[in-house]
């Protein structure tokens, strides 16, 4: 497989606090992945708020220079692109955000961000063409361009916003979205017609995704991979169906295990873990605090991610027997 | 026969704007029995958090409360003077806001927020006893005693929430209003938020009203389901009932956009946007997102009736 996007050992830390103070806060670290260049796929990165999935987003996206590993694009380090290549990157790869309301300016109508696409890339050689490129785009979003061109973005739904950030990512023929929560802020009837508008995106066009989300329900409709992450770190990795059908680490477990089944007759029972999430883990696997299953060598290091299936990998010492592999090797897991 | 806690009858909240009058809450009429868990389900701007806003008289304008009876037991709570209002709150029906996490005082220990509650209601309850309530009211929502030492921004948003449940209990209201408690947390945190509000509602023996647009969270936790739709209420029954075979086409539509671990690569959303409460359209108010609607749909808005024993339901097609 021949790369498009590289995620190598990424790591990113915080540092915070003053000259007496300092405080480092790892938000991402060893995470690997890639999506190929010959073939589109979703991959989805799942885990819950402080998991490092928005920092790990930001990382791709160049908005956040990592500190440790690198990320590469057609082979060249996102941070030290000239500028021309800087430009492709910024055209071919292109964000959703979680908030459709703050990614707006409320002065301006919602033209404004599709159109400054349009002229920014001279996507367009006429003002004709560039209004046709832009009802084109919301038209693959399921928009209607006569209701939706001319509002502001007040006069429009959170659902419609979103998609028409959708549009917008559209308009610039990506080849990569990554979406952060696109659909978190977005009413249960809604979150189906947007995410029916960004399969559609990898279906139809090709493109493809990085789904960001704590949804494990929508995850598992959208993606073909999906990486776990707990506290910065990769529990599990691999294909989804095999992830969430039959979850080994027990972070993915937990997260499985918590999903509201949308069925009355089964209701679950009362979940048994470790309510004090406000303990973080030391030295060691970073979920022993919380695990069910914990070991003493949980406690001393942390876990390698063992390859348990050929397209799985699960950093957890229950599993111990399968072969460790190195965060570098997860992108030959991934299809 | 189950005694009814609360009844609410015919109940209509205006917003006075600019544009015209939206009318928010439109001709809802209910009732919650006596221990049981009511969901409140709709989608953002269906006047769901209008409603719990409403019960507790705490619209404020230019929202107002045009018509209507809340019964809590014998008393109409909307008949109530402000001070009698006041001694109500939390003693018999509490509310856990939305956003909870912003509605702790920031620079005042748990512990004194929760004690203020208390003595807000009784002023010569003895210090031991306010401090024994609140050891009691931390382990009843799963907390250490400790956390009520802390100040709200050394917890987590999930201890938040809990934090907040236990002050919706502190004073053992017959009827709890939960307005979208789980919205702002994580799938585990959710779990455990709910969990701890059912622990709660058990041993309390209070009714609970659920404000929500998750049906797969509401399929979880609730007894009966109670669907709004552009201020009406479009139907109301019993969660499997629901679930098995709906009345309304708008509650089969949002039943239907539930992602499953069942298929992949499934959507379905519901066609069209949602109604203006500024301006509804004629007759049925979701006749125009509506698959099955007929010619009688535009003209005629239909009338809310029990079609079958226990469960209502506001549709002309309903049987």
């Amino acid at each position: 497989m021949t790369p498009l996007l590289e995620v190598r050992d990424a790591g990113k830390v915080f540092h915070t606090g003053g000259f007496l103070h300092k405080k480092h806060h790892v938000a991402v670290e060893h995470v690997s992945f890639a999506i190929s260049a010959d073939r589109p796929s979703i991959t989805a990165i799942a885990g819950e708020s402080g998991s490092g999935k928005t920092t790990l987003a930001r990382l791709i996206l160049g908005i956040l220079r990592p500190s440790t590993g690198e990320i590469r694009y057609n082979g060249k380090p996102v941070g030290s692109m000239d500028r021309g290549e800087w430009r492709t990157f910024r055209r071919e790869v292109q964000a959703i955000f979680q908030d459709p309301f703050e990614v707006y300016n409320p002065f301006y109508k919602v033209d404004h961000t599709l159109v400054l696409s349009v002229q920014k890339f001279g996507l367009a050689k006429s003002r004709r063409e560039g209004r046709e490129l832009i009802e084109q785009a919301l038209r693959a979003v399921g928009l209607r361009p006569e209701e939706t061109l001319g509002r502001y973005p007040h006069q429009l739904s959170g659902g419609q916003r979103q998609r028409v950030m959708v549009a917008r990512a559209l308009l610039l023929k990506p080849r990569i979205i990554v979406a952060d929560e696109p659909v978190s802020m977005v009413d249960a009837s809604l979150r189906a017609t947007i995410l029916e508008s960004l399969l559609k995106l990898y279906t139809d066009l090709g493109i493809s995704l990085v789904y960001i989300t704590h949804d494990l329900t929508t995850a598992y409709q959208l993606s073909g991979n999906i990486i776990t992450l707990y506290q910065g770190a990769v529990a599990e990795v691999g294909d989804v169906e095999r992830v969430i059908k039959a979850p080994q680490h027990p972070y993915t477990q937990l997260l499985v295990a918590s999903i509201p089944m949308p069925n009355p007759k089964l209701r679950r029972a009362k979940l048994e873990v470790a309510q004090d999430e406000l303990i973080v883990g030391g030295v060691g696997c970073r979920f022993a605090n919380r695990c069910p299953h914990v070991l003493a060598e949980c406690r001393e290091s942390a876990p390698p991610l063992y390859r348990t299936e050929p397209n799985r990998a699960t950093a957890c010492y229950l599993y111990k027997s399968a072969p460790a592999i190195h965060a570098t090797e997860i992108a030959t897991l991934l299809q | 026969m189950t005694v009814e806690v609360l009844r609410v009858r015919d109940l209509r909240v205006r917003y006075d704007t600019p544009r015209g009058t939206v009318k928010a809450v439109e001709e809802v009429s209910f009732s919650l029995r006596q221990g049981e868990k009511l969901g409140l389900v709709g989608e953002s701007g269906s006047g769901k958090s209008t409603i719990a806003l409403a019960l507790m008289r705490l619209i404020r304008p230019p929202g107002r409360i045009e018509s209507g009876q809340v019964f809590l037991g014998d008393s109409n709570l909307l008949a109530l003077s402000d001070e009698q209002m006041r001694l109500t709150r939390f003693a018999r029906i509490s509310l856990v806001p939305q956003g909870a996490m912003n509605s702790l005082n920031p620079v005042m220990r748990i512990r004194h927020q929760l004690g203020d509650t208390i003595r807000a209601h009784d002023a010569d309850s003895p210090r031991q006893d306010v401090e024994a309530r609140i050891a009691e009211l931390m382990e009843s929502v799963g907390l250490r005693k400790s956390v009520a030492n802390m100040y709200p921004h050394e917890l987590s948003g999930g201890m938040k929430q809990r934090v907040c449940i236990a002050m919706g209990i502190c004073l053992r209201p017959q009827v709890i209003i939960a307005d979208e408690p789980t919205s702002a947390l994580d799938v585990v945190v959710q779990r455990q938020v709910m969990d701890t509000l059912d622990s709660v509602q058990a041993q309390l023996g209070a009714a609970v009203i659920l404000v929500g647009h998750d049906m797969g969270l509401m399929a979880q936790f609730v007894d009966r389901i109670a669907v709004m739709y552009a201020g009406r209420l479009v139907e109301i029954g019993p969660v499997e009932q629901i679930f098995d075979e709906s009345l309304h086409p708008y509650t089969r539509l949002l039943i239907a956009t539930l992602p499953s671990l069942e298929v992949r690569s499934a959507f379905r959303g519901i066609p069209g946007i949602a109604a203006s409460p500024l301006d509804p359209p004629n007759g049925c108010t979701f006749h125009p997102r509506c698959p099955w609607a007929i010619d009688r749909c535009s003209d005629e808005a239909p009338a809310y009736r029990e079609v079958r024993p226990g469960r209502w339901a506001a549709c002309h097609l309903a049987v």
